[in-house]
């Protein structure tokens, strides 16, 4: 993976040189001090917290098949965890969004790592299952048409069995042909949403250029990936 | 055919992804100017060619989003 800080623009990053909005201010100070007005403070914070994590708990919930009391605990769990992170990390927000914006991406972390923990707990298929007849529903090939893409899936086994390291074929057998949620994954593994990701991403360019170089799919001078 | 466009789309790799870390790290004030309707796309160009690649990712930005125009209304 190319991570170049001019091409991310990540370096751009407005510095909160004009200061803090009075709201990021003031939640700034409270949690910064002692006594009841902290208290009070963490209080009203593990509420919001909380309907947030409810919300986004919701928004998921159908497509991963949880409701009821399942998907409040995991909020319940998602939104105290985010505290414990905000709380230990208040010295790392700059200001460059408002207090609550920072404070309720942890949120949305701890609900996908919950969710990850959840399908790691109750997994739907064995994580060294390697299944490839579920591939071609996968990439929505036409059965009927088999004759057509039978060709291009074998050349891609081949290319997974040879260009592929042990770990990225551990990943990729995982993610493609199990559908294990890649927060499941970096359980499984012991690793992070980082290092997975680019193990995958180095085997999506490895698969694509030897699937290219034997002409299967094509070449793209204009975007070489 | 669908299958075959589909497989390439999902092996074609942006340049500019970013990664997990800094997209993870720029996600809150990504999202907020994404709310505020900015062009972040544009002005993030490396995170926006990570959210698009990156499902993990994608959902949080998703959720976070849709977690601000929520407060907004």
């Amino acid at each position: 993976m190319v991570m170049v800080p001019g091409d991310s623009g990540v370096e751009q990053t407005p510095v909160a040189a004009a200061g803090l909005d009075a709201d990021s201010a003031e939640w700034l100070r409270v949690l910064a001090g002692t006594g009841p007005p902290r208290e009070a403070a963490l209080a009203r914070l593990h509420e919001m917290l909380l309907r947030i994590a409810r919300g986004e708990a919701r928004r998921r919930g159908p497509r991963l098949r949880l409701t009821g009391p399942e998907l409040d605990d995991l909020a319940y769990q998602a939104a105290a965890d985010a505290l414990l992170a905000i709380t230990g990390k208040l010295g790392q927000f700059r200001g460059e969004s408002r207090f609550t914006t920072w404070a309720y991406k942890f949120v949305m972390f701890e609900v996908s790592a919950k969710i990850g923990r959840h399908f790691w707990r109750h997994p739907s298929v064995p994580f060294d299952a390697e299944d490839w007849d579920r591939l071609p529903g996968s990439f929505g090939f036409d059965p009927a048409q088999e004759a057509e893409w039978r060709d291009l899936l074998a050349a891609l086994r081949r290319a997974v069995d040879e260009e592929l390291t042990a770990r990225q074929r551990r990943v990729f057998v995982a993610l493609v042909l199990n559908g294990v949620p890649l927060d499941t994954l970096v359980i499984e593994m012991a690793s992070n949403r980082n290092a997975i990701y680019k193990m995958m991403f180095d085997a999506r360019r490895k698969l694509r250029a030897a699937l290219v170089a034997n002409g299967y799919l094509p070449d793209d001078p204009l975007r070489r990936s | 055919m669908t299958g075959r466009s589909e497989l390439d789309r999902f092996l074609r790799t942006d340049p500019r992804d970013v990664g997990c870390a800094q997209a993870m790290e720029m996600l809150h004030i990504y999202a907020e100017l994404a709310a505020a309707g900015a062009p972040v796309a544009e002005r993030y160009p490396g995170i926006a060619a990570h959210l698009r690649a990156c499902g993990p990712c994608g959902e949080d930005f998703e959720g976070l989003l849709t977690a601000l125009r929520d407060e907004a209304t």
